[in-house]
């Protein structure tokens, strides 16, 4: 196990978690008061940062959006380079998405992969209104044309460098930091 | 993410050969899968540009179609294959149409043969993932998971659970596959039938072995009940299908042995009167039809272990 660098602690990420909200409140939708989204956390780090995200809105705004979960393992496009697997979790969305607007979540937004699983995911589950992307850190490396709504923060991370968003035992958001890919 | 390997399938030609963490491994992944049947769009892209073609060299009605469903609920394409309209009648032999069907370059070949063997003959010779959909009487081993997953679905862990098998183990593949199964599980087993139909060295399963109905069906949380298979030996191991209905089969008095909770079992095509009399099969104890929703779902993640460990070959992962 290569050692860990900080990147963030927890009260930097607490603020990065404000900007962040700052910035969906500041989207279109929002402004216009229009149907709230549907905080859809991509499995599995994107899940504390969607349930922490509605927490806060709910907050500025009175109510909080409603939370899900979706598990893409069985969309990624990388199955012949890892082999079988099993997700840990599965898809738990409040309901049908048709019509919904779709606020996806992730904590790391990286090559852009696994927001396009999580696009080809959705559309299985109904036909939203719209989908949006907000990540909490956005390190860079895109391969794919993939642009987030909303972003915490940016940094460059070395691409054989790792970036885990950790939580503590209650499943808060905790730290960020910098590991060396095995 | 569960370790890898316990995923790791280039073929499936029994229960025999698989361990209980496989065999776990399988049926969670199942259960993933039986929620994507759940949903309005019933489909997943996870095979797409694998060929699985099915070869079916016995009748076969709901194994090929759920094999075939299952392939297309993951984006495979599906080609089948029946012996009656095939060269297989006009006698070239079973590795030669084999390879023929190689040429089209499948990925998967799932096979029902009569002989005992065949799947194991093909999945040393030719270049693709085999999958044994019933050879003979030696296994049919995605009726077994589906059984299995069945099974844990409704009564949670298997271990010291009491399942009865009642009918002609002797022929049986679906007892075989379910035999290897349930021990690797960690249920009790308990068979029955008629003297003609109970082969020699059952004891080696780890079963226990009845000669009357009664005492293997007494306590069980399962009652799994065979068919009589009338259009092969069937009806020269026993004296009458009446008769067998009154020892064997499983009636609403002989159920109430059973433990409360008991599941009634029947891997189809049922002979109604002969082994299980029809408010059985359609009473509240009953989950063949579930049997037969689950199996889908088992297929599906049969199909995917086996195309994603051939995949990870191909590439040398």
């Amino acid at each position: 196990m290569s050692e860990a660098t900080l990147l963030l602690d927890r009260a930097h990420l607490d603020q990065v978690m404000r900007n962040l909200t700052d910035e969906i409140l500041a989207l279109p939708w929002a402004q216009s008061g229009g149907d709230f989204p549907w905080f859809i956390g991509i499995r599995r780090g994107g899940v504390a940062v969607a349930h922490e995200l509605a927490r806060l809105v709910g907050v500025t705004l009175g109510t909080a959006p409603q939370v899900g979960a979706l598990d893409i393992s069985m969309y990624r496009d990388d199955m012949w380079l890892k082999g079988p697997r099993i997700a840990e979790g599965q898809t738990e969305l409040p309901g049908d998405l048709t019509g919904r607007r779709v606020m996806l979540v992730d904590d790391v937004l990286y090559t852009g992969r696994t927001v396009r699983a999580a696009l080809n995911a959705v559309v299985d589950f109904g036909r939203p209104q719209s989908v949006g992307l907000a990540v909490l850190l956005d390190r860079g490396g895109r391969e794919l044309p993939i642009a987030p709504d909303a972003t915490g923060y940016r940094l460059d991370v070395p691409p054989d460098c790792k970036v885990q968003v950790r939580c503590d035992s209650a499943g808060r958001l905790h730290s960020v930091v910098q590991v060396h890919n095995e | 993410m569960t370790a890898p390997s316990a995923l790791q399938l280039r073929h499936l030609l029994g229960l025999e050969d698989l361990n209980a963490d496989q065999i776990t491994a399988l049926l969670d992944l199942a259960a993933q899968m039986k929620a994507v049947n759940q949903r309005r769009i019933k489909k997943l892209p996870t095979l797409r540009g694998v060929t699985v073609l099915t070869f079916f060299v016995e009748n076969s009605t709901r194994t090929k179609m759920s094999f075939e469903l299952a392939a297309k609920r993951l984006s495979a394409d599906t080609m089948g294959f029946a012996a009656s309209t095939s060269s297989l009648s006009k006698g070239e032999t079973l590795l030669d149409t084999a390879r023929n069907l190689e040429a089209m370059a499948p990925d998967i070949v799932v096979i029902r043969h009569s002989s005992a063997g065949a799947p194991h003959f093909l999945a040393e010779r030719l270049n693709c993932g085999v999958v044994n959909a019933g050879d003979g009487a030696h296994e049919h081993p995605t009726q077994g998971l589906l059984d299995l997953y069945t099974m844990r679905e409704k009564l949670g862990d298997l271990t010291g659970k009491k399942v009865a098998i009642i009918g002609d183990i002797a022929h049986s593949r679906v007892a075989r596959s379910n035999l290897h199964g349930l021990a690797k599980l960690g249920a009790h087993v308990h068979v029955a039938g008629p003297a003609t139909m109970l082969p020699p060295g059952l004891e080696q399963f780890g079963c226990s072995v009845h000669a009357r109905a009664e005492p293997a069906i007494e306590g069980a949380d399962v009652v799994m009940m065979l068919r009589i298979q009338r259009e092969r030996q069937g009806n020269d191991l026993i004296p009458h299908a009446h008769e067998y209905h009154r020892f064997f089969g499983l009636d609403a008095a002989r159920l109430k042995l059973a433990q409360p909770h008991a599941l009634v079992m029947h891997p189809g095509p049922m002979n109604r009167g002969v082994e299980i009399a029809p408010e059985v099969a359609d009473g509240e104890q009953s989950v063949i039809l579930q049997q037969v929703e689950n199996g889908v779902a088992v297929r599906m993640a049969v199909l995917y272990a086996v195309a994603a460990t051939r995949g990870l070959d191909a590439v040398g992962g």
